[in-house]
């Protein structure tokens, strides 16, 4: 049989054709892409449901919504590097600067287009203590004490340990006022009585859950009460110290890819709504703490009252806090030089 | 006429090639290779490319990361000798006898390579750990693993352990037993003839698979960070310090430090490589 060219390209294009019709149903869903960070699993595959719920009811269209989670800096390098993620919702101010700064991906002021320096949700830094907490920590100064072990985070390679850091140094600040030296020699303290840094949040859990490490994890309180709901029989216990650092959990549209998949109204929606009633007790529910006054007031048992620092009263800027405290050669460089 | 063109022609095919195509395979081989290795590597020298000599000198010289290089490199050769030692015997033990469940023994030397080495890390972690299975009982004789120096070195001993009982388990298969009766026969005693004979012969298998192992120690990252409790100074390594560099988005900085890793690891080789076929061409007289 001759071999004909002009009978295979029109097989070849029925068979392209029958491909794209059998595609068409998926395409009519819109879909978009969450890059998010690493303990916010649970948390955004909750959310999700509660968006596309209220998307079908607005619009009257389904959405598929697809997470990715992952460490927050790795998750920005990701992004930069080309992954389209349309919204980003991150446990840190600095990865989205990244974002505008690497990759112009988003304008400079991204912080001002959404509510609350555009954090939906908060969290402070606090103390895991073990049963009946022995070594009786209640504030920032007992971190010191000879007999104290410690375990964070590493603040070289994660957001959870740059948080207690700046939460201790906004301690320090508040009850030596200027002077330095006396600040210096406080966070030199109790940077001394770390006995494990963990590269990441989850890690120093386990160091402290599993392998009873230290007298007291530093995380985020979020976190701490997560684990207190998860290990009952360990009966653990919860410190709030009286001042601590507003922990914020920055969310932003990636307009450069949000444009370029089409998505730019559904994603500014899908981080809208998580300043929506239903949204914020969903959160509440995590154990974040919460803008919004009504819901905030029913969950006023779970939450203490206590002094929130931000980055600005305790360096001034983000920006600066990374030159100054955390890239090598800055303050905790020094402070754990030997 | 036809010898003469064939020493001119480099890429001579000796015998009857079972795979047809030598240019085929060479090209695809060469492809392959640029493609996986060489490219990335010559990425990693491009982003060390925007720094000055200075900024990279100070960059692999700063006091902490040279605090990284000593106490990787001592745990890496710790464990990488103890590796050697436990590996030849473990090698030995699997050539020589026979005994129920040798096929399994066999078959969990790679089970380092199978297991993801975040895994292992806190798997180690956890034993280790002074409430622990290993950790309560060490702890009592007054030793912490956990959290130390020394768990460094037991997470590089468990993901370097396949290297040497790898390298020297074909090497001992294929003795000539026949050695071995000539020399018993001669009289010599049975350390002598593991010294003279069977030692000579693996010795470079055995150099090899150390050397393997002590590099893939070097690059160690996902089993040591769980255990090493990463204090400054005492028991970060090096990669720790590249991933540092990662989250600061400083990838010069990161690739600097990693070029340090890689042109130890590739010295080394080149050294071992060329000591192997010097040892190889006494040993069997001409190569």
């Amino acid at each position: 049989m001759p071999f004909n060219l002009n009978k295979l390209k029109s097989r070849l294009a029925l068979i392209g054709l029958s491909l794209t019709l059998g595609a068409t149903p998926a395409l009519a869903e819109s879909s978009l892409l969450n890059s998010s960070y690493d303990i916010a699993r649970e948390l955004f595959a909750s959310y999700n449901e509660l968006f596309k719920e209220h998307w079908q009811e607005k619009t009257g269209e389904t959405v598929e919504i697809n997470q990715s989670h992952g460490g927050s800096s790795r998750q920005a390098q990701a992004i930069i590097q080309g992954l389209q993620a349309d919204v980003v919702t991150f446990n840190q101010v600095t990865d989205i600067n990244i974002l505008h700064k690497r990759g112009n991906l988003l304008p400079e002021d991204w912080q001002q287009r959404l509510p609350n320096a555009s954090s939906p949700y908060y969290s402070t830094m606090a103390f895991l203590v073990r049963k009946g907490n022995p070594k009786n920590i209640q504030n920032w100064d007992d971190l010191t004490r000879e007999e104290v072990s410690l375990v964070i985070p590493n603040p070289k390679t994660s957001g959870n340990g740059r948080y207690s850091y700046l939460a201790a140094l906004g301690f320090a600040q508040q009850t030596w006022g200027d002077d330095q030296e006396a600040i210096d020699s406080f966070m030199k303290g109790w940077l001394g009585q770390v006995a494990v840094f963990d590269t990441g949040g989850r890690g120093a859990t386990n160091s402290f859950v599993e392998r009873k490490m230290g007298d007291a994890l530093l995380t985020f309180e979020s976190e701490i009460q997560g684990i207190i709901k998860a290990f009952p029989e360990r009966e653990f216990e919860i410190v709030v110290p009286k001042i601590s650092f507003l922990a914020e959990f920055p969310v932003a549209v990636v307009d450069r890819y949000a444009k370029r998949n089409g998505n730019q109204e559904l994603a500014q929606e899908y981080l809208e709504h998580l300043y929506s009633k239903e949204a914020q007790r969903l959160l509440a529910g995590f154990n974040y703490r919460v803008y919004d006054k009504e819901v905030s007031a029913e969950f006023a048992d779970r939450f203490p009252e206590l002094k929130l620092l931000g980055i600005k009263e305790i360096a001034g800027n983000w920006d600066k806090a990374m030159k100054e405290h955390f890239a090598s050669g800055g303050k905790l460089d020094q402070l754990q030089r030997r | 006429m036809s010898s003469a063109s064939l020493i001119r022609n480099p890429f001579k095919v000796t015998g009857r090639q079972v795979l047809p195509g030598f240019a085929l395979s060479l090209g695809i081989s060469l492809l392959f290779i640029s493609l996986i290795l060489l490219l990335p590597l010559t990425g990693l020298l491009v982003q060390t490319s925007g720094m000055s000599w200075a900024d990279y000198w100070s960059v692999i010289t700063d006091p902490r990361v040279v605090a990284s290089y000593r106490v990787t490199l001592l745990m890496a050769l710790g464990a990488s000798l103890a590796n050697g030692i436990i590996g030849l015997l473990l090698a030995w033990v699997l050539v020589r006898y026979s005994f129920p469940g040798k096929r399994l023994i066999d078959a969990l030397v790679d089970l380092p390579f199978a297991l993801p080495t975040a895994v292992a890390g806190i798997t180690l972690a956890t034993l280790f750990a002074s409430g622990g299975w290993y950790g309560e009982w060490l702890a009592k004789i007054g030793i912490e693993v956990a959290y130390n120096p020394i768990g460094i070195l037991v997470a590089m001993l468990f993901t370097s352990l396949p290297f040497v009982v790898r390298n020297v388990q074909p090497v001992m298969e294929d003795l000539n037993s026949g050695d071995e009766e000539a020399a018993l026969s001669l009289g010599a005693t049975d350390w002598t003839v593991f010294r003279r004979v069977i030692f000579p012969s693996i010795w470079p298998a055995l150099v090899i698979g150390i050397a393997l192992s002590f590099i893939r120690s070097l690059g160690e990252f996902g089993a040591i960070i769980f255990i090493a409790g990463n204090m400054p100074y005492l028991s970060e390594v090096t990669s720790l310090m590249i991933y540092i560099r990662l989250q600061e988005f400083d990838y010069a900085a990161a690739s600097a430090i990693a070029s340090v890793i890689l042109m130890a690891s590739l010295s080394l080789l080149f050294l071992v490589n060329i000591w192997q076929a010097r040892y190889l061409k006494r040993l069997k007289g001409t190569l």
